[in-house]
């Protein structure tokens, strides 16, 4: 009885802290190195732009046994794709769940163009996501008030407390208890997910919120989704609500 | 009886009986009785090697000590910062006190952000290539905990988290 008193008041003196509030958020950016950040800021360095580039003439260009491309129905993305990547993932009514920007674009490439969907974390998919965020730069993360959203919201919350694999860490034990101190050598960051796709230099590459989000769970040494999984969507959906207000910065650079 | 208590997950095990006094049983692993904030008896019944205990604890892969922790270790870079420095661990806690918070820290404090390194079950998507294993096999505990118990240098007090 004693023990169990004792493990009590262990657990409630170190309750896990409250989500980060609003005028503490920072975007990964701020914690990376000043040379890192310059090379995001200037669009002539950030190495993501070659991927927008890619993805800009993939927007005009034809495909599938429709013969359309992105531009025949949504002309400009300049117009047309203004502020959308901010409020994804929303609510997909086809399938009945939450979709991400990823997502939709390849359900359009699939049943719009008739064309092969694009494999995950292929450059063309990587390059139209980037193209179509790099719209929203700039405007405020602004997650949809849709009612069908709110359960898959709350799972992907569930899903950042959840302790996951052998080393046993939740995302919230590092991102929300612990950012800005350090592992190792590298500052924790508080993981929004406003700048993706990314390029890390790490991976010497372009690559999506599910990739990142992968590393991690092999970093806890866990067995990490699948690509596309609706786990990794429905986090996605929590993570644009803990981030909303910020800034977009699509195509991110990151260490 | 021991018998019996063994078919209990971990989980359980804390659950019913708040985890004084009563043998823990993971399959495939040591056996260990929580005796207050302590597990007294070494795992195994094995002697703890200081020098490999350091050797792991420096080790990023092994024991990822130095991602979280500091400590006296003027040859490693890197050090972070997310846990209390490990200087003066063994004139704050006693070897029984550091062998339980290595073995299993949730039983303390389930919110800790300490890894359990000798636990194996109530985990979640274990990565197959260590599913079934704990971090640190007995023998691998004992040595950390042989380390650190001989670190007296250090604040006799510190935070814990």
């Amino acid at each position: 009885m004693r023990a169990a008193l004792f493990v009590l008041s262990l657990g409630a003196a170190s309750a896990a802290l409250a989500e980060i509030p609003a005028d503490q958020r920072k975007s990964g950016a701020d914690f990376m190195s000043a040379q890192t950040r310059a090379m995001q800021n200037d669009d002539a360095t950030n190495p993501a732009m070659l991927s927008v580039l890619d993805g800009e003439s993939r927007w005009s260009a034809k495909a599938g046994a429709g013969a359309k491309s992105c531009a025949d129905c949504h002309g400009p993305a300049e117009t047309s794709m203004k502020g959308v990547a901010a409020r994804y993932p929303a609510f997909d009514a086809e399938s009945g769940r939450p979709i991400d920007l990823a997502g939709r674009i390849n359900s359009c490439v699939e049943t719009r163009q008739q064309a092969q969907p694009l494999k995950p974390e292929s450059p063309g998919l990587l390059a139209l996501t980037a193209y179509v965020a790099l719209q929203s730069r700039g405007m405020p993360v602004a997650p949809p008030s849709d009612e069908r959203l709110a359960s898959f919201r709350a799972r992907g919350e569930e899903l950042w407390r959840q302790r996951f694999g052998q080393l046993n860490f939740s995302c919230a034990q590092c991102h929300d208890d612990n950012w800005g101190r350090k592992l190792g050598s590298a500052p924790i960051p508080q993981a929004h997910p406003n700048a993706y796709p990314i390029y890390r230099l790490d991976w010497q590459g372009m690559g999506s919120l599910q990739r990142r989000l992968r590393n991690c769970m092999s970093g806890v040494r866990a067995n990490a989704y699948p690509y596309g999984a609706p786990e990794f969507v429905d986090l996605e959906l929590y993570l644009m609500q803990r981030a909303a207000g910020m800034p977009m910065e699509t195509p991110g650079v990151r260490p | 009886m021991a018998r019996a208590v063994a078919a209990l997950a971990l989980a359980a095990f804390c659950a019913t009986t708040g985890g004084d006094g009563a043998v823990a049983q993971q399959a495939g692993l040591a056996p260990f009785v929580v005796t207050g904030d302590a597990i007294e008896a070494p795992l195994g019944g094995l002697k703890g090697d200081p020098a490999r205990g350091r050797a792991i604890i420096v080790d990023r892969q092994k024991g990822l000590c130095l991602l979280c922790h500091s400590g006296p270790f003027p040859d490693q870079r890197f050090q972070g910062d997310i846990a209390p420095s490990l200087a003066g661990a063994g004139a704050r806690l006693s070897v029984a006190q550091l062998r339980l918070r290595i073995v299993d820290g949730t039983l303390l404090n389930p919110e800790t952000v300490m890894p359990s390194y000798y636990r194996i079950e109530g985990l979640t998507r274990v990565a197959r290539a260590f599913e079934g294993k704990p971090i640190l096999d007995a023998q691998e505990v004992e040595d950390v905990v042989a380390f650190l118990g001989a670190l007296r240098d250090g604040p006799s007090t510190g935070e814990t988290r």
